[in-house]
């Protein structure tokens, strides 16, 4: 059963009396545990696609199924629990709460979102803190981790609710290469042992050799859908 | 609830310099009301206390029309023994009265020998009006009370009259009064005390026994002007009175109208307006607290949540239901509140016992007043249930429009 299943799938912008198509009449079909990548050039529709899958945003046309529920039908707090329940997010700039520690910020969703008992969840933070490899810096707040390691934090935060899907818009733009690739690798790693799917996209014809399923945009049009990279 | 106040609390510590100001506002209007309410209230209970407890009594009790003509003191407008007798039996049935004292009261020329000058007269009952005004015998500033009060034979004079004419106590001088045919007639009294002046009706009055007086003025029956009457609870004055007037409503005149009048002291007193104007001062800085509160609070949330709308848009990405996005906006709001409420009431405490160690003293008219300021638990209680309702109040449009928030527009913003 697919994952995420994208049929005509559109999205139009208003733009003053304008109306500017993001995505026209997208289709592509996405397996569990899959590691897939959205390519293309900047404006290409990546972000508006991953907000759709992510039941951020709605669409103007077609049908996308995430988990087989499909997306359109969902309210704004229907839209959050769902999120809450199944999806999993790492953005470009990290955005972690200022104020929480590495630990806290990845406590955040099991103590905010879905209510986890405090035995139960020390020991999931304690394991994926274990599993990104920023035990040691677990009391240290944002401002005092380096690039990498707040993406990992991020990585982490998106893990703890073991969510069945986890994506991550442009998740190593603002990191350099190797720091990329490892984040990359971690990602990879997460996917094995915990079985989640990760979507993510990017610009960065290196990074996106990383992806084991790669669906290439342009214009808003899948030009290579699904293209496997051995 | 605890986890969002652990979070509220989190974010309101990482602008401490604003958190700060904002609550060093509320804790400003917060001891400026509760400094005012004590210090306006002490001042306005010792005034009154003195007023009703040294000179007028909670309520009184005249025959219609005298109180129109008081500066006058008729003795036409004197209540006849059958009315006494009438308002003694319905004082008699009310139990929230504590004591009561009749009183006559009469104007006299009153001469040390070599200086004559006039003065306002009561003849009291001296016991009874002991036990109806209390503080009567505390204002005495030379000798003592004697008999509950005052001995036959002898007068209290006003303090400003034993400077003025160089009296003392065992001093012998002369009152002149003339009585309601006319007719003059004058008797000596030996000075037993000097009452202190105090600010109001009676406050330089002189005081002998009721029988002198009505000796002075030949009265053949025991006749009175007025009768002073001390309540167990003041608050409740305005019920006292009107169940007073009800029981006293069948006491008729020869036209059938109501012969008696009841007043309350506020009736009476000049310094009921100036007590109704610093409950209205009291209700203006309530209302500036308000004011505070409200735009400290508000200001203050607006930029948490404009400076913020990215991590709004995270944590809504992420799952955080609406609800859950408000209460955690409204709680740092409620938070600045309880805060800024804690420690102005701790402030004003503390200000408040260091007033009553170190007494303020200030002249009102010729009295000097010593404040003794004390807050009231049910005053701390309103004002901390005002300043939190409108902290809230002021939260929950921020706090609204963070929940509200599009994710997707929250995590686009720089």
């Amino acid at each position: 059963m697919a994952l995420v299943t994208a049929n005509q799938l559109a999205k139009t912008y208003r733009v003053g009396h304008v109306d500017v198509p993001a995505l026209r009449g997208v289709n592509f079909t996405i397996e569990p545990a899959a590691f897939a990548a959205f390519v293309g050039p900047s404006g290409s529709g990546k972000s508006t696609l991953l907000n759709m899958i992510g039941c951020l945003d709605k669409p103007s046309g077609g049908r996308l199924t995430v988990l087989d529920t499909d997306v359109a039908a969902l309210d704004r707090p229907a839209a959050a629990a769902f999120r809450g329940a199944n999806i999993g997010f790492i953005f470009q700039d990290f955005n972690l709460i200022p104020v929480l520690s590495a630990y806290e910020n990845i406590e955040y969703p099991l103590l905010m979102v879905q209510d986890w008992e405090a035995g139960r969840r020390r020991a999931r933070v304690q394991e994926l803190l274990d599993a990104v490899g920023i035990a040691e810096q677990s009391g240290k707040r944002p401002d005092q981790l380096s690039g990498g390691q707040k993406q990992r934090v991020a990585v982490a935060r998106a893990l703890a609710t073991q969510p069945k899907l986890v994506l991550a818009d442009e998740p190593t733009a603002n990191l350099d290469h190797d720091t990329a690739y490892r984040i990359l690798e971690l990602m990879k790693k997460m996917r094995d042992d915990f079985g989640t799917t990760f979507i993510f996209s990017t610009h960065d014809p290196k990074i996106m050799g990383e992806a084991e399923m790669t669906f290439t945009l342009e214009d808003g049009r899948l030009t290579n859908s699904g293209g496997t990279h051995a | 609830m605890l986890k969002i106040i652990k979070l509220a609390m989190r974010n309101l510590a990482r602008y401490w310099r604003r958190t700060l100001l904002t609550s060093g506002l509320i804790v400003l209007g917060i001891v400026a009301v509760l400094l005012f309410v004590s210090v306006s209230g002490s001042f306005k209970g010792l005034i009154v206390g003195q007023i009703t407890d040294s000179m007028l009594g909670h309520l009184q009790v005249h025959r219609k029309g005298y109180v129109a003509s008081i500066d006058n003191l008729p003795l036409n407008l004197n209540m006849k023994p059958a009315q006494v007798e009438k308002v003694e039996q319905a004082l008699k049935s009310m139990s929230d009265v504590v004591a009561s004292s009749p009183r006559l009261k009469f104007g006299a020329m009153f001469s040390n020998f070599t200086e004559t000058t006039s003065i306002r007269l009561n003849g009291i009952v001296p016991e009874r009006e002991a036990a109806t005004v209390p503080l009567l015998a505390k204002r005495l500033v030379q000798g003592s009370a004697a008999n509950g009060l005052l001995e036959r034979g002898k007068i209290l004079i006003p303090e400003i009259l034993a400077r003025g004419m160089k009296l003392k106590v065992g001093d012998t001088v002369v009152l002149v009064a003339t009585n309601l045919d006319g007719s003059v007639n004058g008797k000596t009294f030996v000075v037993q005390g000097v009452l202190g002046d105090v600010t109001g009706p009676g406050g330089r009055d002189g005081y002998i026994h009721i029988d002198d007086a009505r000796e002075l003025l030949r009265m053949t029956a025991p006749e009175v002007s007025e009768i002073a009457i001390r309540l167990k609870d003041p608050k409740h004055l305005e019920q006292a009175k009107a169940r007073l007037e009800q029981a006293l409503a069948d006491v008729r005149n020869a036209q059938g109208q109501p012969a008696l009048e009841v007043h309350t002291w506020e009736g009476l007193s000049p310094f009921a307006n100036i007590a109704r104007m610093i409950d209205l001062l009291d209700v203006f800085i309530r209302v500036m607290l308000v004011g505070i509160v409200l735009i400290a609070v508000m200001n203050v949330m607006m930029m948490a949540v404009y400076e913020r709308i990215r991590e709004i848009g995270t944590i809504a990405a992420i799952g955080t239901p609406p609800r859950r996005v408000l209460s955690l906006f409204l709680a740092e709001g409620l938070l600045l509140g309880l805060v800024g409420t804690a420690i102005g009431t701790a402030l004003s405490l503390g200000i408040v016992a260091v007033l009553n160690f170190w007494p303020v003293h200030f002249a009102f008219a010729r009295q000097v007043i010593e404040l003794a300021p004390a807050i009231a638990a049910s005053d701390v209680l309103l004002i901390s249930a005002v300043v939190l309702a409108v902290a809230a109040l002021a939260s929950l449009q921020p706090a609204w429009k963070a929940a509200r928030m599009d994710p997707i527009t929250a995590l686009r913003h720089v």
